[in-house]
């Protein structure tokens, strides 16, 4: 089995992601989404300080203070693209405008709840930043993460033991062993890595997947 | 003839007093009223309720705020980064209170007390520890939290241009919370790049129409760079 990397994994997402649609990435791993979105195809990146139509980073030298993504990263703005405040970026996220939102985890449950803004630690500064909005407000909330926590153990679980982001709001997971949708009757497999059998992702996982929907 | 210009920074809040609400715009570094927060540094002014998206960071602007100790409370949905080592320090030393709210709720308290609504129900942060007490209620299929708005006493906003009537528009994501703040201030205060003649801004692109501010400030390019 090989397990996918970062950059697999973010073109693994990309790949699910059709021409027109307004799509919210989320800081870190998803970021990486951008990259790999199929050019030549009108794609709406979104994001919380009031963008659509955003570009990817600019080359050095030409970083422009006032043009930054939600990480604060210098970007650009695509032809087309357009500016605008805060309470008009959250009314497109909460108003179920966006297509998708892009987010990383640190938990997902069975029922679709999401952990990733507080690992519930007491000494932890907390921050939420536009992830309670996001996960919502999306119409479709995709979750990119690593499938075990570097002691192995399964990020995907019966409960989330860290604070929820949002309840019942992930539609879809993509790990770095799998492609897993949340439905109402539960985990389905859409498809795993090469040399990765359903009955090894099952017993890595812990909690309940069906493959009725791995593709033959 | 009304002309919102004041001369300096420093004149724009001399009568900010000790305990005072101040909303300061910005995104990080972007739209940072920067020359504003230096200017309230040094005018002195104690237990401020800060309302920004973030803690501060570096050692500018909010930051600096923030480590000469003259925040009381902060509202914001993102305090923790890599380098906001400054509201870090005081936060673990019980220095200074933090009310986190989940960003789009925060950018609708401030726009809803701009527009006067007393409340409005939000489905984020619903069955969330940002909830944790508050009223909730079942509207159609889906639930909800009732969030009250913020108004503030004073609104810190940095604009790319003004005329003399206030009225502002912006430059790129520098936008971001500008407008909003603007509304939802008692006394809006913009700090700006340059100020143009009435009518040389196209009305059709005024985005903080001049009701929504009461004093501009122009800061000259050599400060801007030095920060």
């Amino acid at each position: 089995m090989k397990k996918l990397d970062r950059k697999e994994m973010a073109a693994r997402v990309a790949r699910d992601i059709p021409e027109g649609a307004y799509v919210n990435l989320g800081i870190g791993l998803p970021t990486l989404v951008a990259d790999y979105l199929p050019k030549g195809k009108d794609i709406f990146l979104h994001s919380e300080n009031g963008i659509l139509g955003m570009g990817p980073k600019p080359p050095e030298g030409e970083q422009d203070p006032d043009l930054v993504n939600a990480g604060k990263e210098p970007v650009t703005l695509l032809t087309g693209g357009a500016f605008f405040h805060h309470a008009d970026a959250f009314a497109m996220i909460r108003g179920r405008h966006l297509d998708f939102a892009v987010l990383g985890a640190f938990q997902v449950s069975v029922a679709g709840d999401l952990a990733n803004w507080h690992t519930g630690a007491p000494d932890a500064i907390p921050a939420v930043g536009g992830a309670m909005d996001l996960a919502v407000g999306a119409k479709n909330v995709l979750v990119m993460m690593e499938h075990l926590t570097k002691s192995g153990e399964s990020k995907i679980v019966e409960r989330c033991t860290y604070p929820l982001t949002g309840a019942r709001c992930v539609n879809r997971i993509y790990t770095d062993l799998a492609v897993i949708d949340v439905k109402p009757d539960g985990l389905h497999v859409v498809d795993m890595v090469e040399g990765l059998s359903f009955d090894e992702l099952q017993r890595l996982t812990g909690v309940a997947l069906k493959k009725t929907a791995i593709a033959a | 003839m009304i002309d919102k210009s004041v001369a300096s920074a420093e004149a724009a809040l001399a009568d900010v007093p000790d305990g005072a609400t101040v909303m300061i715009a910005g995104f990080g570094g972007a739209g940072q009223p920067v020359q504003l927060i230096e200017a309230l540094i040094a005018q002195g002014a104690r237990e401020l309720t800060i309302v920004n998206n973030n803690a501060g960071n570096g050692d500018a602007g909010l930051a600096a705020l923030i480590a000469a100790k003259r925040v009381r409370k902060i509202l914001c949905s993102f305090p923790r980064q890599a380098d906001s080592w400054h509201f870090d320090k005081l936060y673990r030393a019980g220095g200074i209170e933090l009310e986190l709210v989940p960003q789009g709720t925060l950018a609708e308290r401030i726009r809803a007390a701009g527009a006067g609504i007393g409340a409005f129900f939000t489905p984020t942060a619903y069955g969330t520890k940002l909830a944790e007490g508050k009223e909730t209620r079942r509207i159609g299929e889906r639930d909800y939290v009732l969030e009250y708005p913020i108004h503030a006493d004073y609104a810190l906003v940095k604009a790319d241009r003004a005329d003399r009537w206030g009225n502002l528009v912006y430059r790129k994501s520098a936008r971001n919370f500008n407008p909003i703040m603007a509304s939802a201030a008692k006394c809006t205060v913009a700090q700006v790049r340059e100020i143009v003649p009435l009518g040389a801004l196209d009305p059709e692109v005024v985005v903080t129409p001049g009701i929504f501010v009461k004093r501009v400030v122009k800061i000259a390019a050599s400060l801007r760079k030095a920060a």
